[in-house]
C-alpha cells in the first residue's frame, strides 16, 4: 500500500531541522575522525587499535540491531555470520587473494548466501523456537570450523601478510582505521536510512503485530528474510575487517556466548533506537576493559549491570537520553 | 559392532537423557506455567553439584549430602526469584534471557570466590564405586545403573504428580491457558512458587547426581543448559512429557552419533576425511534433530499451549 | 614569548627525564583466569606469585613491574591484550597464556616487536619448525609428553592400544606425538566433541576393543570426566597412560581415589631431587597451603626466573633487543626442572620423566617418579626450523 509512504511523520521526529539529534552523528565522526592525529599527543595510541575494534564490533551491533530492534527477530547465532565473514577471509588469503577489498567484498557475497539460506528455514519459526534455530546453526559453523584442519581449526588461523588495501596502501599508519570508521559510519547511515524508510516501517509493523500485517497483504516472511539476509551480510563484513584487524581468525568468534554477548550489547544500547548498537558496544567494551585491569572478578560487576539495565532502563540506555531531550 | 555393544550404548543414551530430562523438566515447567525463560536454572544445577560434593566430601553420607543440597538450592532459587525473577514476570523473554544471564554470571564470580577457580572432587560414593555384572560380557557401572532408576523414578513421580493430582492439575492449566485459570480461580501465585521450588528442586538433583561422573567446575551450568534448551524446544514449551520424550531422544542421538557414526563414516570415507567429518557430524547430531522436528512440528512434538 | 624562566623550567624537566631513565622492567603476564583453562591459569598465577615473591619483586636485580591480565583463553582478547601490552605499557617480556591457540594469536605481533615470548606452556609445533623465531622460548614441545607415554607404552609391552583425544587439531598433534613413537599396532583412534561431558559411549567402544591400554589426551574438565567414568565403568584392568597435563595435581584433586595408578610423563615432577626444584615445592606448599604444585606452577616459576637471569646477563641494559634474545637463548638460571640446553629453534633439549599417581608419606595423593623414560630428547620438528 502506497500511502505508508505518504503518511506524515510522527510529531517532533525531525520536525526542528539542524536540532542536536540530527547533528550528532556528524560530530561523533568528526571526534572519531580525528582521533588518531589528537591520540599520539597524549600517549593514546594503544587505543586507536582498541576504538578500530570497537568500531567493527559496532558493525555487528548495527547489524543485529536492524533484525532484532526493528524487526523483532531474536537471533542468538548473529556470531554465526560473522564468523563466515572471518572464515570467508582466511579462505581467500589460502586460495592466494592479497587484496583486502576483494576479500571482504566476498565476505558480504558468502555471508548473505549462509544468512539467505539459513534464514530460510529458521525464519518459518517463531520466538523462542526461532531463537534455538539460529543457535543451533551457529553451533553447527562453530564445530565446523573446530574440525577444519586447513582452516587452522581450533589453534586459529594466522594471516602473516596482512591483506592490502590497494592503493590507500601507505598513505598513513593508520589507514586502515579510517577505513574502517567509514564503512562503520556507511553501515550506521544505511541502516538509519532503511529503518525509516517504507521497508523499515514495514518491518517494524510486523515486528508489532505480525499477523496484521500479513492480513494487509504484506509478504511478511519475504521481508524478514531479506532483512535477515541483510544483517547476515553485513555482519559478515564485520567479521572480515575482524580478521584484518587481528590478522588472525579463531573459530571462538562463533562460540554461543559471542552470540550471547552481541544480544546483550545491543538490549543495553537500545533496540530499535539507531545508536542502540555504538552505545550497546561502546559501554560493554569499555567496561570489560576497565574492570580487568583492576580486578579478576570482573563478571559479577557486567552481571549486576545488565540486571539493572533490564530493571531500570528496559528499552536500553539510549532511551535514557531520549527521555532527557524530551523534558526539555 | 555387537549386539552387547549395542545394548551398552542404548543404556548410555537413556542415562544422559535421563539426566537431561530432570534438568529440562525444570525448566519447561517454568517456562510453560510462568512464561519466563530463567537461565539461571544452570547456576541452580551448579549449586546443587558444589553443595552436594561439599557436604559429602565432610560428612561421608551421600545421601545426606543429595537433600542438603535440594533444600540448599530452593532456598537460592527463592532468594533469586524474590530478587529478580520475580519482577520478570511480566516482561518479554528477551528481557528475561538477559537478566537471568546477568545472574548466570553473578553466580560465577560467586562460586569462584567461595571454592576456588579449579574443579572440585566429587567423590562416588563408596558402594557404587564397581561395575553390577548386567549380563555375562556387560559389566555396567552400578552407579550410573542408580541413576537410571532415580531418573525413571523421577520422571514416574512428575507424570502422577502432574496428571493425578490436584496441584498437577492446576499446573496443567496454567500451562495451557494462564489468563483462563485465573478467571477460573486459581490462585496462580501459589502455583508460580510451588513450579519455581520443585524446578529447582529437579536442577539441584541433576547436579548432585552428575557431580560424581562429570566435572564440578564453574560454567558446568552454562554448559547443560544449550541440551537442556534442546530438549525443551524438541519436546515442546510446557510439556514435561514432551521433555521427557525429547531428553530421551537427545541422549539417544547425541549417544548413538558418537558411538556409530565415526565408525560408519570410516567405512566410506578416506580416513582423513572420516577423522575430521566424524566427530563434527556426530557434536551437531543433536542440533541437527531439532532442526528436523521444528520442521516438521514447528511448535516442538507435544506443545502444551492450547 | 620565550622567557629566561622558561629556559630554566624546560631544563629543569629535561634533567628529570633523564633522571627517570632507568624505568622499571616490564613484564606483560597474560593470565587464564577465567575461561576454559582456568584451573591450569589459576596454578601457573600461583606460580608466577611465587616467583615474583621470591626475587622480591625485581628482575635481575632491577625493579621491574608485572601486569597481570585475564583474557579468558580466547585467543581474540590475548590478541587485543598483547597490542595494549605493547603499544600502552612498552612490555619488555611476555609470558602467561596455557593454550596453543593463543600463543599462535600473539606470536607474531611480539616477534615483530622483538619482544621475548617466554612461554609458561604452549610448545605449538608451528613455533618449533616452520614459524621457528629467535623471540619464542618453549620450555617442552607439545608432542614430547606423548612421544614420552609411546616410549613408555613400547617398554611396558603394550601390544596394541586405543588412544582417545578430542577433535580438535591439538587433540590430533598429541595423538601424532604419540604415534610417532609408539610402535605397537591401534585398535582404534577416537576423536570425542570438544568439551564433550559424557563419555559413556567411548568408554563402551574402548571395552569392546579390549586393548592392552588406553592413552588418552584430554585436558581440564574432559579428563576429569573421562577418568571418573572410565575407572566407575569398571575398566580398572585396561590400564591408562597419559600425558602429564592430564594427569597433574589439579586433575587428581578432582577426581580422587580413582587415578591411583596412572602412569603419565611430563617433563617435570615435584619429587624431582635437585636442590632448586626442592626450594620451589616447599616454599610453594608453604605459601599455599600444603598444596604440591602443578607443571603450569613450575613453568611459570621457571619463565620468571629465565627473566631474571637474562637481565642480568645483559646487565640491565633491555633495549639491545638481540642480546636479551640469546642471553635468554643460553639458560644461567637453576631450573627447577634441572640441566637443560635449547635447540636451534629455542625448545629445550631435555629428560622426561614417567610418573605414577600414588600417595605420599602423608596419605595424600599426588604423582611419584618412577624413572627417566627420555633423556636429552629433542622435539621433532627442530629439522623444519631455519634459524
Amino acid at each position: 500500500m502506497s500511502s505508508v509512504a505518504t503518511l506524515p511523520l510522527p510529531a517532533g521526529a525531525g520536525a526542528r531541522p539542524r536540532s542536536a539529534a540530527s547533528l550528532l552523528p556528524w560530530v561523533v565522526l568528526a571526534v572519531l575522525a580525528a582521533f588518531p592525529l589528537i591520540a599520539p599527543a597524549f600517549g593514546l595510541e594503544y587505543y586507536i587499535g582498541f576504538v578500530r575494534r570497537l568500531l567493527i564490533v559496532m558493525i555487528a551491533a548495527t547489524s543485529l540491531n536492524f533484525i532484532l530492534g526493528y524487526g523483532g527477530m531474536v537471533a542468538l547465532g548473529h556470531a554465526g555470520f560473522v564468523g563466515v565473514g572471518a572464515y570467508t577471509v582466511v579462505a581467500m588469503v589460502e586460495a592466494g587473494v592479497g587484496s583486502a577489498w576483494a576479500a571482504w567484498g566476498m565476505a558480504i557475497v558468502i555471508s548473505a548466501v549462509f544468512a539467505a539460506a539459513i534464514g530460510a528455514v529458521s525464519l518459518r519459526a517463531r520466538g523462542v523456537y526461532f531463537l534455538m534455530i539460529t543457535l543451533a546453526f551457529a553451533q553447527m559453523l562453530y564445530y565446523l570450523a573446530v574440525s577444519l584442519r586447513t582452516y587452522g581449526g581450533d589453534d586459529g588461523y594466522g594471516i602473516y601478510t596482512p591483506l592490502s588495501l590497494g592503493g590507500l596502501d601507505g598513505l598513513h599508519a593508520d589507514i586502515f582505521y579510517w577505513v574502517v570508521l567509514a564503512l562503520a559510519a556507511l553501515v550506521f547511515a544505511f541502516s538509519s536510512r532503511v529503518a525509516v524508510s517504507r521497508f523499515g516501517h514495514a518491518l517494524m509493523g510486523i515486528r508489532d503485530n505480525e499477523t496484521r500485517m500479513a492480513a494487509m497483504g504484506y509478504p511478511v516472511y519475504r521481508i524478514k528474510l531479506v532483512a535477515f539476509t541483510g544483517a547476515g551480510a553485513v555482519a559478515g563484513l564485520a567479521g572480515a575487517l575482524l580478521a584484518s584487524h587481528n590478522n588472525f581468525v579463531s573459530p571462538s568468534l562463533m562460540h554461543w556466548t559471542e552470540s550471547a554477548t552481541l544480544l546483550v550489547m545491543v538490549a543495553i544500547g537500545g533496540m530499535g533506537k539507531r545508536w542502540g548498537g555504538p552505545l550497546g558496544v561502546a559501554i560493554w567494551l569499555t567496561l570489560a576493559e576497565v574492570l580487568k585491569l583492576y580486578t579478576e572478578y570482573w563478571h559479577w560487576p557486567i552481571g549486576l549491570m545488565l540486571i539493572l539495565v533490564v530493571f531500570f532502563a528496559p528499552k536500553g540506555v539510549a532511551t535514557l537520553f531520549e527521555r532527557k531531550e524530551k523534558t526539555q | 559392532m555387537d549386539a552387547i555393544f549395542i545394548f551398552e550404548q542404548l543404556l548410555n543414551g537413556l542415562g544422559y537423557g535421563l539426566m537431561l530430562f530432570l534438568l529440562a523438566a525444570g525448566l519447561t515447567l517454568v517456562f510453560g506455567i510462568m512464561d519466563t525463560m530463567n537461565l539461571a536454572h544452570g547456576s541452580l544445577y551448579m549449586a546443587g553439584a558444589y553443595i552436594a560434593a561439599k557436604v559429602h566430601e565432610s560428612s561421608g553420607s551421600f545421601l545426606g549430602a543429595v537433600l542438603v543440597a535440594i533444600v540448599a538450592t530452593i532456598l537460592i532459587a527463592a532468594l533469586i526469584e524474590w530478587l529478580v525473577v520475580r519482577r520478570l514476570y511480566s516482561r518479554d523473554h528477551l528481557a528475561q534471557v538477559l537478566a537471568t544471564f546477568g545472574v548466570i554470571l553473578i553466580a560465577d564470580d560467586l562460586v569462584k570466590a567461595i571454592w576456588g577457580p579449579s574443579p572440585i572432587m566429587a567423590p562416588t560414593p563408596a558402594a557404587l564405586t564397581g561395575p553390577v555384572q548386567l549380563l555375562a560380557e556387560l559389566p555396567y557401572p552400578a552407579y550410573r545403573l542408580v541413576l537410571l532408576g532415580v531418573g525413571l523414578a523421577v520422571a514416574l513421580g512428575l507424570y502422577l504428580l502432574v496428571n493425578h493430582t490436584r496441584m498437577g492439575m492446576l499446573v496443567r492449566a496454567g500451562a495451557s491457558n494462564r489468563s483462563m485459570a485465573e478467571f477460573m480461580g486459581v490462585r496462580v501465585g501459589r502455583v508460580f512458587s510451588f513450579v519455581f521450588a520443585l524446578g529447582a528442586a529437579l536442577a539441584a538433583l541433576a547436579g548432585a547426581l552428575m557431580g560424581p561422573i562429570g566435572a564440578v567446575q564453574i560454567g558446568m551450568g552454562e554448559a547443560i543448559l544449550i541440551p537442556a534448551l534442546v530438549v525443551i524446544v524438541i519436546g515442546g514449551i510446557g510439556s514435561v512429557r514432551g521433555a521427557f520424550v525429547a531428553a530421551l531422544l537427545v541422549g539417544l542421538v547425541d549417544t548413538a552419533g558418537r558411538a556409530f557414526l565415526p565408525p560408519m563414516l570410516r567405512a566410506v570415507l578416506p580416513p582423513s576425511l572420516a577423522a575430521d567429518l566424524g566427530p563434527a557430524l556426530a557434536g551437531i547430531a543433536m542440533y541437527v534433530l531439532m532442526a528436523a522436528v521444528l520442521t516438521l512440528k514447528p511448535a516442538g512434538l507435544f506443545p502444551a499451549r492450547a | 614569548m620565550f622567557k629566561p624562566k622558561h629556559a630554566v623550567l624546560a631544563a629543569v624537566l629535561c634533567s628529570a627525564l633523564v633522571a627517570q631513565a632507568a624505568d622499571p622492567v616490564k613484564v606483560g603476564i597474560a593470565l587464564d583466569i577465567s575461561g576454559p583453562f582456568a584451573a591450569a591459569g589459576a596454578e601457573a598465577r600461583d606460580g608466577f606469585d611465587l616467583a615474583i615473591e621470591t626475587l622480591g619483586g625485581k628482575l635481575g636485580g632491577q625493579p621491574a613491574e608485572f601486569l597481570k591480565t585475564d583474557f579468558a583463553g580466547n585467543p581474540e582478547q590475548a590478541n587485543q591484550l598483547v597490542t595494549r601490552y605493547l603499544q600502552r605499557d612498552k612490555i619488555d617480556f611476555f609470558t602467561g597464556p596455557i593454550a596453543s591457540n593463543s600463543a599462535l594469536a600473539v606470536g607474531p605481533a611480539l616477534f615483530a616487536a622483538k619482544v621475548p615470548f617466554i612461554s609458561s606452556n604452549p610448545g605449538p609445533s608451528q613455533f618449533a619448525g616452520k614459524q621457528c623465531n629467535p623471540f619464542f622460548f618453549g620450555q617442552y614441545q607439545n608432542d614430547t609428553y606423548d612421544e614420552a607415554a609411546g616410549k613408555f607404552a613400547n617398554e611396558k609391552g603394550y601390544k596394541n592400544m586405543v588412544i582417545i583425544a578430542p577433535n580438535y587439531p591439538a587433540g590430533k598433534d598429541h595423538l601424532n606425538g604419540f604415534k610417532r613413537i609408539y610402535s605397537g599396532a591401534l585398535k582404534d583412534e577416537i576423536y570425542t566433541k570438544v568439551g564433550q561431558i559424557d563419555y559413556a559411549a567411548e568408554i563402551a567402544q574402548i571395552r569392546a576393543a579390549k586393548p592392552d591400554a588406553v592413552f588418552f589426551f584430554l585436558p581440564g574438565g574432559m579428563g576429569i570426566n573421562f577418568i571418573k567414568q572410565y575407572i566407575g565403568g569398571g575398566l580398572k584392568e585396561i590400564p591408562l597412560v597419559a600425558p602429564g597435563f592430564s594427569a597433574d595435581q589439579d586433575v587428581i584433586q578432582a577426581v580422587g581415589e580413582p587415578m591411583l595408578g596412572l602412569y603419565n610423563t611430563a617433563h617435570w615432577t615435584h619429587d624431582l631431587p635437585l636442590p632448586a626444584n626442592t626450594a620451589f615445592v616447599s616454599a610453594f606448599r608453604k605459601k599455599y597451603d600444603g598444596r604440591y604444585p602443578t607443571v603450569y606452577a613450575a613453568m611459570a616459576y621457571d619463565a620468571i626466573m629465565a627473566m631474571d637471569a637474562a637481565v642480568r646477563d645483559v646487565g640491565g641494559k633491555l633495549d639491545d633487543r638481540a642480546a636479551v634474545a640469546k642471553a635468554l637463548a643460553k639458560p644461567s638460571f637453576k631450573s627447577v626442572r634441572g640441566e637443560f640446553s635449547y635447540g636451534a629453534n629455542n625448545y629445550p633439549v631435555q629428560n622426561y620423566y614417567l610418573r605414577v599417581v600414588e600417595k605420599d608419606a602423608e596419605g595424600k595423593l599426588t604423582n611419584k617418579l618412577v624413572g627417566t623414560v627420555m633423556e636429552k630428547h629433542q622435539d621433532a620438528y627442530v629439522g623444519e626450523c631455519a634459524l
